[in-house]
C-alpha cells in the first residue's frame, strides 16, 4: 500500500510528549535486549535500573545532586542552541569553570564563606564564559565553525585541568594522586539539613527563573528570541547581532561554569580529574529533549540524571559496563530526532488517481 | 638530523591515515548535503567491529571490509534520521557520535587488552628503493598504500562520473536536481553511505594496524579533526591528503617529543593537535574568504504536498 506523506494542518497537540514517551519506550527496549546479550535477566536488569533510578530516598537523594550540573550545563546550552549557536562545549566550558572556582578557593581559603563563595562563582561564570567567549569571536570575526572550535576546546580544557592537578596545584600529602588540597570549609557549599543534597540547589531555581524572567520582560531577552529565526532576520529587527552572539555566548558558558564550581566545591570538594564525567555532552541531550524550554529542561535533567543513578545501581548489581547509560542517552536523542518527522507530517494512504 | 626526521615523516604518514579515510568519508558525504557529525562515534565503532571480525576469523582483511560495512550501517542511522524523518543534521550526527562512544565502550570491556591479526609494515617492491621517498611513504601495511589510491578515486568520481556530477548537484541544489529527473534523496543516502563506509575503514585502520591491542578511546579525537580538515581541504580530496598529513605530523611528533623525554609535561603536549584544529580552521576562513562548502549542507529536502 503506498503512502504518502502530507503536511499537517495544525500542530500534533500532544505529540511531542507522545514522541518523547515512544522514544524512551523503544529505548528501553534495545536496552533489555543488550541487557539480554550480556547474558542476564533483562526483565531483572529493569527493575535494578528502575530501583536504582527512583526506588528510594537514597536514589531520588543521588539524582537530584546530579541534575544540579545537569541543568546548569543544559540551560547554558539552550540559551546558545536558540539562537542557532551550535555551542558544543559545556563540557569544557564546566571545566575552566572549576579552575577558575579552584583558583580562588586556594588563594583565599581563609576568607569567611559569604565573601569566598560568591567569588568562586564569579570567578567560574568568568572563566567558563570567557572560554565559550573564544569560540563566538572567532565565528564572528573570523568565521571558523563554532561546533568545531567549542568542540577542541573542550579537549584543551580538560588537558589542562589535568595539567593544574598534576603539577602545580598538586597537594603534596597526596600520595602521588592528581588532585589539589582539600578546599577549608569556607569554600565549601553546605548541605540542606542532614541531607545529601546541598544549597547548589536553590542555586538552581533562582538562575532558572532569573534566565526566564531576562528572556520575558528584557528588550535584550526578546531580541535573543527574534534572533533565533537568523542572523538576517536579527539584521531587519535592526539587532545587533554579533554583540548579541557574544553577549550570549558568554552567558551560555558562564551557567556550564556555575556548574563547575558547585560540583568541586560541594561534591569533590578538591580539584580533580574524576570531576569530567560527561555532564557538557548529556546537557545537549537534556536541552534538546526539553525543547530548548527553561522548564522541560528541569524535568529532563532530573530524568537523565536519574538514570545515571539507576545505570550506577546495574554496574554494581548485575556488572553491566557504565557505559550502559551512555548507549541510553543517545539511543533516546536518535529515536525522538527520528519521530518528530510526526510533529509536522502525516503519512497517508495514496489515493488512485483516475 | 635526517635520522631523526624520516622516521618522523614516515611515522606521520602513518598517523595521518586513519584521519585521511575519515576525511574523505565525510567529504563525500558532505557533497551529498549531508554534514554528519557522528564521525567520532562512527571511528569507534568500526574500530571494534574491525578488531572483532579479525579476532574472530583470524582475517585483518576481513576485518578491514567489517570495519566498512559497520561504518556504512551506523551512517545508515544518520541517513534515517536526516533524510527520511527530516530530522536536524547536526543533533542527529551529535547524538550518533553520543551512540557509538557508549556502544564501543560498553561492548568493547571484554576485548581491553586483548591483540588480534593485524596488517604489518612491508618494503613496497620497487618503490620503497627511492632514496628518502621510500623510507618515508613505501615502508608501511597494505592499508597505508589503499589510502593513496583513494583520494584519486575520490577526485575521478566527482570530476568524471555523471553518479559523481549527480551527487554534487544534490549538494549544491537538491531542487533543481529533482527537476533535471535526478533523485536527490536516493543521491544523498548513497553519499552518507559510502562516507559512512570510508569512515569505517578508517576505524579499521585505528585497531588493526596502528595498535594491534585494543583500548578504550582509540578514536581520540580524530574524527571531529577530520570534520575540521574538510572545512580546511575545501571540500577537494587533495587537500585533504596535506591536512590529514599536517595532523598525523603534529600527532607523531607530540609522541616522539614525550618518548625523547622532555620537560614539557605531557598534557601541554597532547593539547597539541586540538590547538592546530583550530589554527587550522582560522587559517582556512583567512585564506579562502569565497570557498563555501556544498551551498544545500546542513538543509534537509522537505518532502512536497
Amino acid at each position: 500500500m503506498p503512502l504518502k506523506i502530507r503536511k499537517r494542518d495544525e500542530p500534533w497537540k500532544w505529540g511531542a510528549l507522545v514522541v518523547f514517551l515512544g522514544a524512551l519506550l523503544f529505548s528501553l527496549f534495545v536496552s533489555a535486549l543488550l541487557i539480554e546479550g550480556q547474558g542476564k535477566d533483562a526483565l531483572h536488569g529493569m527493575m535494578v535500573l528502575w530501583q536504582g533510578s527512583f526506588g528510594n530516598l537514597w536514589a531520588l537523594e543521588g539524582a537530584l545532586l546530579k541534575a544540579i550540573p545537569l541543568f546548569l550545563c543544559s540551560l547554558g546550552v539552550a540559551v546558545a542552541f536558540r539562537m542557532q549557536i551550535w555551542n558544543i562545549g559545556a563540557e569544557g566550558q564546566f571545566a575552566l569553570g572549576a579552575i577558575g572556582a579552584t583558583w580562588a578557593a586556594l588563594l583565599f581559603p581563609n576568607l569567611p564563606g559569604v565573601v569566598l563563595l560568591p567569588l568562586m562563582f564569579l570567578m567560574a561564570f568568568v572563566f567558563g564564559g570567557i572560554w565559550a567567549f573564544i569560540p563566538a569571536f572567532l565565528k564572528l570575526k573570523l568565521r571558523v565553525n563554532e561546533i568545531i572550535s567549542t568542540l577542541m576546546l573542550n579537549y584543551i580544557a580538560i588537558l589542562l585541568l589535568d595539567y593544574l592537578v598534576f603539577g602545580v596545584w598538586k597537594d603534596p600529602a597526596s600520595f602521588g594522586f592528581p588532585m589539589t588540597p582539600e578546599f577549608s570549609v569556607n569554600a565549601i557549599i553546605p548541605h540542606i539539613g542532614s541531607n545529601r543534597v546541598h544549597w547548589g540547589l536553590l542555586f538552581c531555581a533562582i538562575v532558572g527563573i532569573g534566565l526566564w524572567a531576562f528572556m520575558r520582560f528584557t528588550r535584550l531577552g526578546f531580541e535573543l528570541q527574534a534572533s533565533g529565526e537568523g542572523a538576517r532576520v536579527a539584521k531587519y529587527a535592526k539587532i545587533r547581532y554579533g554583540l548579541l552572539v557574544m553577549f550570549v555566548m558568554f552567558l551560555s558558558g558562564g551557567f556550564a561554569g556555575f556548574a563547575g564550581c558547585i560540583e568541586t566545591s560541594a561534591v569533590l570538594n578538591r580539584l580533580q580529574p574524576s570531576l569530567i564525567v560527561g555532564y557538557g555532552y548529556t546537557a545537549i541531550v537534556v536541552a534538546w529533549l526539553a525543547r530548548l524550554e527553561p522548564l522541560n529542561i528541569a524535568f529532563a535533567s532530573f530524568l537523565l540524571a536519574a538514570l545515571r543513578v539507576g545505570v550506577e545501581n546495574l554496574q554494581l548489581e548485575l556488572q553491566i559496563p557504565a557505559a550502559f547509560g551512555v548507549i541510553m542517552e543517545g539511543m533516546i536523542l536518535l529515536t525522538v530526532l527520528a519521530g518528530q518527522f510526526f510533529l509536522l507530517y502525516t503519512l497517508e494512504r495514496k489515493q488512485r488517481q483516475d | 638530523m635526517w635520522e631523526f626526521l624520516i622516521p618522523l615523516f614516515a611515522a606521520t604518514v602513518q598517523s595521518g591515515t586513519p584521519i585521511l579515510y575519515a576525511t574523505l568519508g565525510e567529504m563525500m558525504t558532505e557533497k551529498g548535503g549531508v554534514l554528519n557529525l557522528g564521525v567520532e562515534g562512527i571511528l569507534s565503532v568500526a574500530a571494534l567491529a574491525a578488531f572483532w571480525t579479525s579476532l574472530a576469523t583470524g582475517s585483518p582483511w576481513l576485518g578491514f571490509l567489517a570495519g566498512g560495512i559497520c561504518g556504512m550501517a551506523f551512517a545508515s542511522l544518520h541517513a534515517f534520521v536526516c533524510i527520511s524523518c527530516l530530522g536536524n543534521q547536526v543533533v542527529s550526527g551529535l547524538a550518533l557520535t553520543i551512540l557509538g562512544t557508549g556502544l564501543t565502550h560498553y561492548l568493547g570491556v571484554p576485548y581491553v587488552g586483548l591483540s588480534a591479526p593485524g596488517f604489518t609494515p612491508f618494503d613496497f617492491p620497487v618503490l620503497s628503493q627511492i632514496p628518502m621517498i621510500g623510507d618515508i611513504f613505501f615502508k608501511h601495511d597494505m592499508l597505508v598504500y589503499i589510502s593513496f589510491v583513494i583520494p584519486f578515486i575520490f577526485w575521478f568520481f566527482f570530476k568524471r562520473t555523471s553518479l559523481g556530477l549527480h551527487v554534487t548537484a544534490t549538494g549544491e541544489m537538491p531542487a533543481a536536481a529533482a527537476a533535471a529527473g535526478l533523485k536527490p534523496i536516493a543521491l544523498r543516502y548513497f553519499a552518507v553511505l559510502t562516507g559512512g563506509f570510508l569512515i569505517g575503514l578508517g576505524g579499521a585502520y585505528l585497531s588493526l594496524a596502528y595498535t594491534h591491542l585494543w583500548t578504550n578511546g582509540l578514536s581520540g579525537g580524530r574524527g571531529w579533526i577530520a570534520v575540521a580538515l574538510v572545512i580546511f581541504a575545501f571540500w577537494r580530496p587533495g587537500r585533504a591528503v596535506v591536512g590529514a598529513y599536517l595532523f598525523g605530523g603534529v600527532m607523531a611528533f607530540q609522541l616522539r617529543l614525550q618518548a625523547y623525554g622532555t620537560n614539557l609535561p605531557s598534557s601541554l603536549l597532547l593539547m597539541l593537535p586540538y590547538l592546530l584544529t583550530i589554527f587550522v580552521l582560522i587559517l582556512s576562513a583567512w585564506r579562502g574568504r569565497r570557498v563555501d562548502g556544498p551551498a544545500a549542507l546542513g538543509t534537509n529536502i522537505e518532502p512536497e504536498g
